[in-house]
């Protein structure tokens, strides 16, 4: 078994819950207790019951908090910005030399995107975005980070073993291709601008944007295939 | 801080597992832990960077058995208790018992959007010439504060180069505290891959963190 597999073997142990894919609300330790509910979701109810009641947030703010980033802030946001720059050559210098006049002309920006900066992969370069400390993100191009962003083993690997971490996405780059990683230690956002698949030549904007998958404006993944998307 | 969150380069914690369409909320309480967050946030009764030492500044064993929202939960009754807003008696009961402390603002639902679009920068004016220019080679100081900081532990003592200036930032280490933005210069810093991990490491990767000024020094 190679070193890899092993680690892979053991990638969710039960203890370890940054890495598992969430919180199964009726999970074996609520069934210890003969709860409907668990410890988390109840302590959930009562502070969200106490700020109410104190009046210190606004419910129907919360409804909007939350719709925002389940419909409107996402990668599909992300995604238009790529196509744009793959398509308009203007917009490309742009968006590498002004992000956030650029990404903003689209309409995104604000909230954990205060200061944001594009960084182009090319047949040479290859960018990987990482937080390290916690989950520094470009949120309004890419919504909320995924569980795997946020997780232990991709913090821990992404600054040391880059290459490695990408065999975990399925990606293997050339030995020569040079692999810049970006760890997000401050309120500076990085959106990778992912090489344009060949075989797109003439395609829409709006065609090319669904190629554009939220792990590639990461660095984690690589734009799909022409012949994956129609 | 020295904590558990500071995980570049630690070993153990196995591979990467994507989750194939992944849902934005693996549950509804993961939801309300954000909105709650984000309008208490809104409040202004603390800083982003105080709500992020409220989060990291655990037992490594609490740090690392908690999933992430259970983090920020943990977090924002902590902050809420700290500064007197809740009781631990109200958060065992479930209900206010006293009355509502005033706070310098809440966030309302017609704001909720324009709230997010405009986010909170942190630049600010320069107090003062920047120190280091693009090209310099720098040190990221051998460091350890028991307070918040940014500067993770890999690059500490290790010389890179500026690759970026960003212009001043409010200072995370001052904020987090209470004690000011006191906005530094920040700038990024690149380090060859084999400065951070030795010989044998791959000689194609550069790691750039975004480094405050007071984290730097000037190599010898």
């Amino acid at each position: 078994m190679s070193v890899r597999a092993v680690a892979k073997s053991v990638a969710r142990p039960d203890t370890w819950r940054m890495s598992r894919a969430g919180d199964d609300p009726h999970d074996a330790a609520d069934h210890e207790h003969g709860s409907e509910l668990s410890e988390t979701q109840l302590r959930v109810r009562a502070l969200e019951s106490i700020l109410v009641e104190k009046g210190y947030v606004d419910p129907a703010a919360l409804d909007v908090l939350i719709e925002a980033h389940e419909t409107q802030i996402g990668p599909h946001n992300g995604a238009r910005v790529v196509a744009r720059a793959w398509v308009d050559p203007g917009f490309r210098r742009w968006l590498l030399t002004d992000s956030d006049a650029a990404i903003a002309s689209l309409g995104y920006g604000g909230r954990q995107g205060e200061a944001m900066v594009a960084l182009e992969n090319t047949a040479s370069v290859h960018n990987l975005v990482v937080c390290t400390l916690c989950s520094c993100y470009p949120v309004p191009v890419l919504g909320l980070p995924p569980v795997w962003y946020k997780s232990a083993p991709y913090r821990s690997r992404a600054v040391a073993d880059p290459r490695g971490v990408l065999h975990d996405f399925g990606v293997e780059l050339p030995a020569d291709t040079e692999v810049r990683v970006w760890d997000s230690t401050a309120e500076v956002r990085y959106l990778v601008l992912p090489m344009r698949p060949a075989g797109t030549d003439g395609w829409e904007e709006a065609e090319l944007a669904r190629l554009v998958t939220r792990d590639s404006m990461i660095g984690a993944g690589l734009p799909k295939r022409p012949q994956d998307a129609r | 801080m020295n904590g558990a969150h500071d995980m570049g380069g630690a070993h153990g914690f196995g591979a990467v597992v994507p989750e194939p369409d992944e849902p934005v909320f693996h549950a509804d309480w993961e939801r309300r832990v954000l909105a709650l967050t984000l309008a208490m946030g809104a409040t202004g009764e603390w800083t982003l960077d105080a709500g992020r030492f409220a989060r990291e500044n655990r037992p490594p064993a609490e740090y690392l058995s908690k999933s992430y929202y259970q983090l920020w939960l943990a977090g924002l009754e902590q902050l809420l208790v700290e500064r007197g807003l809740v009781t631990p008696a109200e958060l065992a009961a479930g209900r206010s018992l006293r009355p509502a402390t005033p706070l310098r603002r809440t966030l309302a639902a017609g704001d909720a959007t324009g709230s997010l679009k405009r986010g909170r920068p942190t630049n600010r004016e320069a107090p003062r010439p920047a120190r280091f220019q693009v090209g310099d080679q720098v040190r990221a100081k051998n460091m350890h504060p028991l307070t918040h900081t940014r500067l993770p532990r890999y690059v500490r003592g290790h010389t890179g180069t500026v690759t970026r200036a960003h212009g001043c930032h409010v200072f995370p280490d001052s904020n987090a505290h209470g004690q000011g933005e006191d906005p530094q210069w920040l700038y990024t810093v690149s380090f060859p891959g084999r400065e951070l991990w030795g010989a044998g490491a791959d000689p194609t990767v550069t790691v750039s963190v975004d480094a405050f000024e007071p984290y730097l020094e000037p190599t010898p």
